[in-house]
């Protein structure tokens, strides 16, 4: 199943990545070719087949409920490309 | 001084030949002359360089010794360094500055290591020509009109281009011995879990793992001593003891088991490439190694599975890219949709969004079972056929890759012709086993590489076959004309 324009930009919103309408047809190509690729996974017999998940099959390590980070807000802020008294700041949301 | 390698450098150091300073001065130097050739730093931390070579002086003064204490290195660009910026190719990280190190940084500067740049990569680590950086092309020093390989492409050509002894890179599909390959060197990528891959920009985290790249396998072992071991910020590290891997390279090959996959040997393989692997495979030989033929049945599965599995764990992973917290925004966003939407559009290159939209279908509702478990259960085919294969032999060995370094712009129509190139170096990502290419020679003056693979945490035992080889072989010390 080849995917149209619309599903195109279907996932590029879903993903939230703002795509020129003029790279729209070079796009839907690629993603075609690479899906194309991909297809050829449904060839494969795996019936009876566990999922690998990890490659060594660990599991999550715990650790204990203690905190072990400090508090490094102004640090981390520092690169935000917009903050003010502590906060990060975007465009308004509820009017 | 730029001619000699990390172990000789260790000597130099320990017996006062020459300081680190005096070497950190040198190898800027060459950077600064040469690199413009060769595009492969981003970043050259000049100030920082000579900060930590005087360190690694005054600390030998005091009496300290180590094999890194004042080495000079350069870390891929996708390693967080503390105040340094840590662009990972992209222009959404161009004005990024880590607030803090990667353990992998952390520790190579605790064992002395001096810091000479941050080196070009394809964006986001998603290439294997380093043509996707923001920064542009870098060029392969055997011939600048071809690629280096990518994505630790810029690592890659700064050492061939002994612009410095060693380098890190990472390897997510092939990415530290696909460039290792094309431009001569030896590069590792370890089992999965054993560098941590804290600070490390994720891009596909059941896949990604951080490793050496250098010259001579005696280097890579060095590098990977102060690399490897448990960490516990990292959630997939491996509490594994580290062994001690320089111990490793002396061991005799008598009797050592290699297996030769025949799917590595078919259609596809340019035949000069198989030529100059099977006369390694000879070199192997003459040394007592004994040669047998298997078979990975499923490895033609292999980058279907890897285009479902990375893609979308990258959609994930790079999710957190949304113009608020670090990283590039847009200008005079609308609203919060049109924010991210932007931020991304404009912060992302074309190869990157592609990946990302694979995989946010691949994850999307109604296509999971069809694409992400698929793969996974591919991922276990493949995993069960190397397990299957060590039970018969020690070490597999077959090319790096299918081509030789292709011309800069040459596989840039369809991505997917690109993807093709990682076919021998994929497997091991999915199974998670430790994989090395050491140079075997050269077609038209562009470099070939042979691949080894061992079961998990057996790097030390591929360093001992890429170490006895170099022993009696030659072409990991020629350099590239000009350099």
């Amino acid at each position: 199943m080849a995917l149209e324009r619309c599903d195109v930009e279907k996932i590029a919103h879903l993903a939230r990545l703002g795509l020129n309408e003029a790279d729209l047809p070079r796009t839907t190509d690629a993603l075609n070719s690479i899906l194309g690729l991909v297809d050829q996974m449904q060839a494969v017999d795996t019936d009876g087949i566990e999922p690998l998940a990890h490659p060594l099959e660990a599991s999550q390590r715990l650790r204990a409920d203690v905190v072990t980070e400090s508090n490094q807000r102004d640090r981390y802020q520092a690169i935000a490309p917009s903050t003010d008294s502590g906060l990060y700041l975007v465009p308004k949301v509820i009017e | 001084m730029h001619q000699l390698t990390l172990a000789e450098i260790a000597r130099g150091l320990a017996d006062k030949s020459f300081s680190a300073e005096e070497l950190t001065r040198a190898l800027l130097q060459r950077i600064h002359q040469l690199d413009p050739q060769l595009n492969s730093f981003i970043s050259v931390t000049d100030d920082l360089a000579i900060a930590q070579a005087q360190a690694a002086d005054a600390r030998r003064a005091a009496g300290e010794t180590g094999a890194l204490l004042g080495a000079p290195i350069a870390h891929k660009d996708l390693f967080c360094t503390l105040d340094v910026r840590t662009s990972c190719g992209s222009k959404m990280l161009d004005s990024f500055k880590a607030p803090y190190d990667a353990t992998v940084v952390a520790r190579l500067a605790a064992a002395g290591t001096v810091t000479l740049g941050k080196t070009n990569m394809d964006e986001f680590a998603m290439g294997s020509a380093n043509e996707s950086s923001h920064y542009g092309a870098v060029k392969n020093p055997w011939n600048l009109e071809h690629v280096p390989g990518g994505s630790s492409g810029g690592s890659a050509a700064a050492v061939a281009a002994r612009l410095l002894p060693a380098a890190t890179g990472t390897d997510t599909g092939g990415s530290i011995r696909q460039p290792a390959a094309l431009t001569s060197l030896t590069g590792l990528k370890p089992t999965y879990g054993r560098v941590s891959r804290w600070g490390m920009i994720a891009y596909a985290s059941s896949l990604d793992q951080g490793g050496p790249m250098a010259r001579t396998a005696e280097d890579c072992a060095l590098l990977l001593q102060g690399m490897a071991g448990f960490d516990p910020k990292d959630s997939t590290s491996i509490d594994e003891p580290v062994p001690d891997y320089s111990a490793s390279l002396n061991g005799s090959l008598q009797g050592l088991r290699i297996g030769l996959p025949k799917e590595y040997f078919g259609a596809g393989l340019d035949p000069r490439i198989a030529d100059l692997v099977q006369a390694s495979v000879k070199e192997l030989e003459k040394l007592g190694a004994v040669i047998k033929e298997i078979s990975l049945p499923n490895m033609q599965h292999a980058i279907p599975a890897y285009y479902v599995i990375a893609p979308a764990e990258a959609s994930s992973n790079l999710s957190r890219f949304d113009g608020v917290r670090f990283g590039y925004r847009c200008e005079n966003p609308k609203d919060l949709t049109d924010l991210y939407k932007r931020s991304r559009g404009e912060g992302f290159g074309s190869e990157v969004q592609r990946r990302i939209m694979v995989g946010t279908y691949a994850l999307s509702a109604g296509y999971y079972d069809a694409y992400y478990l698929k793969a996974q259960k591919i991922r276990r085919l493949i995993k069960n056929d190397f397990m299957a294969a060590f039970e018969g032999v020690d070490v597999i060995l077959g090319p790096t890759t299918p081509n030789l370094a292709w011309k800069i712009g040459a596989k840039n129509a369809d991505p997917v012709a690109a993807y093709l190139e990682d076919v021998y170096t994929i497997t091991a990502n999915l199974a998670g086993l430790p994989g090395l290419s050491m140079p075997a020679g050269f077609v038209d003056g562009l470099p070939v590489g042979v691949q080894l693979l061992a079961p998990y945490f057996q790097e030390g035992r591929l360093l001992n076959v890429a170490h006895q080889y170099q022993q009696v072989t030659d072409w990991h010390t020629r350099a590239p004309n000009g350099f």
